[in-house]
């Protein structure tokens, strides 16, 4: 797992896309190519580059070359906690903002 | 020092703790009111809530619709179940992405603890497709602190 090419791979939203659809199968070049309007030799370089990151594994099948996620890819189950946690550290944050306005104006209705 | 813990109890669920300098009411109402909600539960920089409905009765309609403030967005629809002011919500919730992701079954808890709260929630964790998806729609935002986590990586020998 090359981490660096991982990362340069997944910013790119075609690639992030096409991942997803991995996700739910194993595609061909072609399968892949339908529903992004692409060219197949357009799909085939973001293939080169998910392929080569570890993120996709491709097997032969005749004169199709199929790709599916690869087992594993990126630890996915701590990358999708870690984006969790990024997500609800920032947000908790946010809330200690909520929360100390709202005692302000608890006291401030104390007083008056 | 970090005030979340994230941790995963079993295949099938995740629990997160972190305690707030204010007293349970507080808190739990934050998680109900849907004019504060609007006000922290954005998510990454830039983002706002536009739509939020929360009506916070068992089997009371739970709607968030954010948006990037760019034309792009997605929404969460949800159902309340139980609801113990102020120190339990059980509800049930999907993200549309478009494509719902599978239920997500919800438990927080606000507990006193001193002078503020400790929350504890239960959530369902989403199956391997759900993840996925939400980590594709996740990464861009995402991308920004994992590079800076991957450089400190990156710089560590060995």
């Amino acid at each position: 797992m090359k981490l660096d090419a991982a990362f340069s791979a997944l910013a790119d939203p075609t690639r992030r896309a096409i991942l997803a659809r991995l996700a739910q199968g194993e595609a061909t070049v072609m399968e892949l190519a339908k529903p992004f309007e692409m060219t197949q030799p357009a799909v085939s370089r973001h293939l080169k580059v998910l392929e080569t990151a570890g993120l996709i594994i491709r097997r032969v099948d005749g004169t199709k070359r199929p790709c599916r996620l690869a087992p594993g890819a990126i630890a996915e189950i701590d990358q999708w906690l870690n984006m969790l946690r990024e997500a609800l550290a920032r947000n908790y944050d946010r809330l200690d903002g909520v929360l100390a306005a709202m005692q302000h104006d608890w006291e401030g209705k104390e007083r008056s | 020092m970090s005030k979340l813990t994230l941790t995963k109890e079993g295949e099938r669920h995740v629990i997160v703790t972190r305690r707030f300098a204010a007293p349970p009411e507080a808190v739990y109402r934050a998680h109900v009111e849907p004019e504060l909600m609007q006000k922290w539960m954005l998510g990454p920089e830039g983002w706002t809530m536009p739509v939020c409905i929360s009506e916070a009765r068992p089997g009371g309609r739970i709607r968030c619709e954010w948006s990037d403030g760019k034309g792009g967005g997605f929404y969460l629809t949800g159902e309340y179940v139980e609801l113990e002011p102020f120190s339990r919500i059980v509800h049930m919730e999907r993200m549309h992405l478009p494509d719902p992701t599978p239920d997500n079954h919800i438990e927080t808890r606000f507990e006193p603890d001193g002078e503020g709260t400790l929350m504890t929630m239960r959530m369902t964790l989403p199956d391997v497709e759900a993840r996925a998806a939400m980590l594709a729609s996740g990464m861009e935002q995402g991308m920004e602190a994992s590079y800076a986590r991957l450089e400190e990586i990156a710089a560590k020998p060995g």
